[in-house]
């Protein structure tokens, strides 16, 4: 038995998300997925699972060609996909949610149902009572129940989504014992995950996604960096901004803070030089931006050990940290940084420092005609966020913060430019640190980090694990830091 | 209290019980349809002057029906096929439904027409009290109860039962398994919306017969909060209307004994409403009722999760 991906391609508006793919997964093979975010793994995932159709390409189960027009169509064909959340519904008993979609047959009955379970449980070493509620089970038994449910429902192939993002170390130990065992039994097993220790540990084969396409597959085990050499471009390496003996006196001072997560929460312990750049990698959500909305006061994570200038600030909000010249740009620079629907004027009166009950409407427009002027925006004082394009939009948020700003708090602070645009805001930024800015950013632009930064901190999972000096940071280096391995 | 005051009660609460009930259903499957107030009213005037133009009593619930679930209909096509918010349709829809009950229901104010006959259950109607009670009333009022059960046995002890609940609590999830969300959902906004039809109709036919300009105003919007305390849950919802009735009909009684109380019985349901609400939310409260299995959840009463957002598979 095996399942046949023939040509798999799946576009979104002008992104690939699946350029084409075509794999092959033979029955008691546990087949790794491993990608960056955004490489392409989870729109394959949804399209295997019958939650995203292709533009073209077909799925094959034993020679037969399946038709994967909804999840459950996807179901009754033998493939199911535990999420990583798993989708299950918490007012219900465990036993109630596996039949909530079953097929309406004598054998798809409550009692049967509860006999699959128990009988489920005892295979497997899993402990959940019929009648629990499910919201009273842990993330991992919620992902025991639904593999129950999908066994029940006679999947063949079973996808995993990042299955260990939200569960404990004991429990992942289980869930890869359970998996092992599933495809002991013949079961084919995908794998989808940015975790290279545990495609390494689980995972017979892996196949490697990069921008939607297939760098190559794998036999495991085999050296990590050939794993990163698939996963990353590392044609051009950048060099490292090597001025640190130039930077200026301790800016801003974190001790002993918290930053928390979904995940965990660390102490954290570091200082910022004035005019400084530092870097922040990891993968989405973890744990860059709750560090960054700490600094800026926006998270109440922060309460003690905040220090500018040898001053404490912890009890400061955002607000009041403005005052210091602090400044957080978001990433979502649409929804979090401007405001819909106001014209570019409007933006400039609401960012004005005036407090008189008139708004002073020639004065904002004077001043907003000098920031399209000096950002070189592609606008009119009338234009509306909507209307310009995402370069514009960040060069709007630049402008619209104060002189002198002394601490810059930004997440991906290009993303979604083109190349000219990023220059710029580059450009922009180096020349406010030469003024004595201290510049945080997140980033997932390997290039990006190596070319402007003078330190880089790597987050993963909730945490900083690594500190690294820019000139020894490489694409390999920060690769396998980003997926865990030290 | 005699037997005769709980028939008044009974009878009385009966509109609010197939309102409050077809609500339920409605929101069960995670719409809400906020309409109640005016679809009452214009099913009542529709059902009023149709069995009064007919002379047929049937017929009048049947147009009652149908005009409120036609009205119903609009809230489910605007909230989940135009995704549009669902609380600002319902209260356009309440006012104006209210205004074309008072446009079309002109010729038919004040008119005597017909209403829905007593029907005595043989046998049971003998029974001391309770026959007295609850068996020697009209067809609509065992409707409603047995209506009452009957909600209770689909969403609690049947699949499709459990389908409801599920395309309300998690409808990405009830999609996941095969689920046509949105289909369902507008099957139960239009039944919920038809069962509230029969309310309006059940006071102008019956509890409060006739018609006249805003004549059972408001009644609505209690039957809204009714869902709410009644926890979504169909049967503790007709407790809830008979508790109404019960403290309305108080009113009425200790007027000439206790008139200071009597004028502030009618306002009492609301605040008890709110306090019933902070209490059945108290942690302490859910402890208990956590380890009573099926009465907690009885007790407990929650929103359906996906209450008022509209979904759409990508």
């Amino acid at each position: 038995m095996s399942l046949q991906l023939r040509s798999i391609t799946k576009t979104f508006g002008p992104i690939v998300a699946n350029d084409s793919l075509s794999l092959t997964i033979e029955s008691g093979e546990i087949h790794g997925l491993l990608g960056e975010n955004g490489a392409g793994k989870s729109t394959l995932a949804k399209v295997l699972s019958g939650f995203v159709s292709p533009d073209s390409g077909t799925v094959e189960l034993d020679d037969e060609q399946l038709k994967l027009s909804s999840p459950s169509a996807a179901v009754s064909s033998g493939i199911g996909i535990l999420h990583q959340e798993p989708l299950v519904f918490l007012d219900f008993s465990a036993v109630d949610n596996m039949l909530v979609g079953s097929p309406r047959d004598g054998n798809h009955t409550k009692d049967l149902a509860e006999e699959h379970l128990l009988k489920i449980c005892e295979q497997f070493n899993f402990s959940i009572d019929p009648l629990i509620p499910v919201q009273k089970l842990s993330v991992g038994e919620r992902q025991q129940l639904e593999i129950a449910r999908l066994l029940w429902l006679g999947a063949r192939v079973l996808i995993l989504d990042e299955p260990t993002t939200a569960i404990s170390g004991s429990q992942r130990e289980n869930l890869f014992q359970t998996i092992r065992s599933l495809a002991e039994a013949g079961m084919s097993v995908i794998f989808v995950s940015h975790k290279l220790e545990e495609i390494q540990e689980i995972c017979s084969r892996v196949t490697v996604l990069r921008q939607g396409r297939i760098m190559g597959t794998k036999h495991l085990p085999c050296p990590t960096s050939d794993l990163i050499d698939l996963m990353f471009d590392r044609e051009l390496e950048p060099q490292g901004r090597k001025s640190s003996d130039s930077l200026g006196s301790i800016c801003l001072e974190l001790c002993g803070q918290k930053v928390t997560t979904h995940f965990e929460s660390g102490k954290v312990d570091m200082t910022f030089r004035t005019g400084e750049i530092v870097g922040l990698a990891g993968l989405e959500g973890a744990g860059q931006r709750d560090l960054l909305r700490s600094i800026a006061g926006l998270d109440d994570t922060v309460t003690e050990g905040v220090f500018f200038r040898s001053r404490d600030i912890g009890d400061d909000s955002y607000i009041h940290r403005m005052q210091y010249g602090f400044h957080y740009l978001p990433a979502d620079r649409g929804r979090e940084g401007l405001v819909d629907g106001l014209t570019i004027t409007e933006h400039v009166a609401l960012a004005s420092p005036q407090r008189s009950i008139a708004t002073d409407w020639k004065l904002s427009r004077e001043e907003s005609k000098k920031i399209i002027d000096k950002f070189s925006i592609k606008g009119t004082p009338e234009s509306v966020p909507a209307s310009l394009s995402g370069g514009n939009q960040q060069r709007l948020l630049l402008g619209l913060i104060p002189d002198n700003p002394t601490v810059l708090l930004m997440e991906h602070p290009t993303r979604g430019l083109d190349i000219e645009s990023a220059a710029w805001v580059w450009k922009y930024l180096m020349s406010l640190t030469e003024e004595g800015t201290t510049i945080l950013f997140s980033s997932s632009d390997f290039d990006e980090l190596m070319t402007y930064c003078d330190r880089i901190f790597v987050f993963f999972e909730g945490a900083i694990i690594q500190e690294l000096a820019s000139v020894e940071a490489t694409t390999e280096r920060l690769g396998s830091l980003l997926g865990g391995v030290k | 209290m005699e037997a005769a005051t709980v028939a008044i009660i009974i009878a009385s609460s009966t509109p609010l019980v197939f309102a409050a009930l077809g609500e339920t259903l409605t929101e069960k499957s995670g719409v809400v349809n906020l309409s109640l107030d005016g679809s009452m009213l214009l099913s009542a005037m529709t059902g009023f002057a149709s069995a009064y133009l007919s002379g047929s009593v049937e017929i009048g619930l049947c147009v009652a029906m149908f005009t409120s679930a036609t009205v119903a209909s609009v809230v489910a096509f605007a909230g989940i096929k135009l995704r549009l918010n669902q609380i600002a349709v319902g209260l356009v829809l309440t006012y104006f439904a209210t205004k074309a009950s008072a446009l079309f229901g002109g010729d038919f104010v004040r008119k005597p027409g017909p209403s829905i006959q007593k029907m005595s259950i043989p046998g049971l109607e003998e029974i001391p009290f309770v026959g007295e009670a609850v068996f020697q009333q009209n067809p609509l009022v065992y409707l409603s109860i047995v209506l009452g059960f009957v909600l209770f046995v689909f969403m609690f002890k049947t699949r499709r039962g459990l389908d409801l609940h599920a395309i309300g609590d998690r409808p990405e999830a009830a999609f996941s398994r095969g689920i046509n969300v949105n289909l369902q959902r507008y099957v139960y906004t239009i039944l919920g919306g038809a069962l509230v039809g029969l309310g309006g109709a059940a006071f102008s036919l019956d509890a409060k017969m006739g018609w006249s300009d805003g004549h059972i105003a408001n009644y609505g919007w209690i039957a809204l909060a009714i869902v709410i305390f009644g926890g979504w849950h169909p049967l503790r919802a007709m407790f809830g209307c008979y508790l109404f009735g019960l403290i309305q009909v108080s009113a009425l009684e200790l007027q000439p004994v206790l008139p200071d109380l009597a004028q502030v019985l009618p306002i009492a349901p609301f605040p008890l409403m709110i306090v019933a609400l902070v209490f059945i939310n108290l942690r302490v409260v859910h402890s208990v009722t956590d380890r009573l299995g099926s009465i907690g959840s009885l007790i407990r009463g929650r929103a359906p999760s996906g209450l008022g957002e509209s979904f759409w598979p990508d």
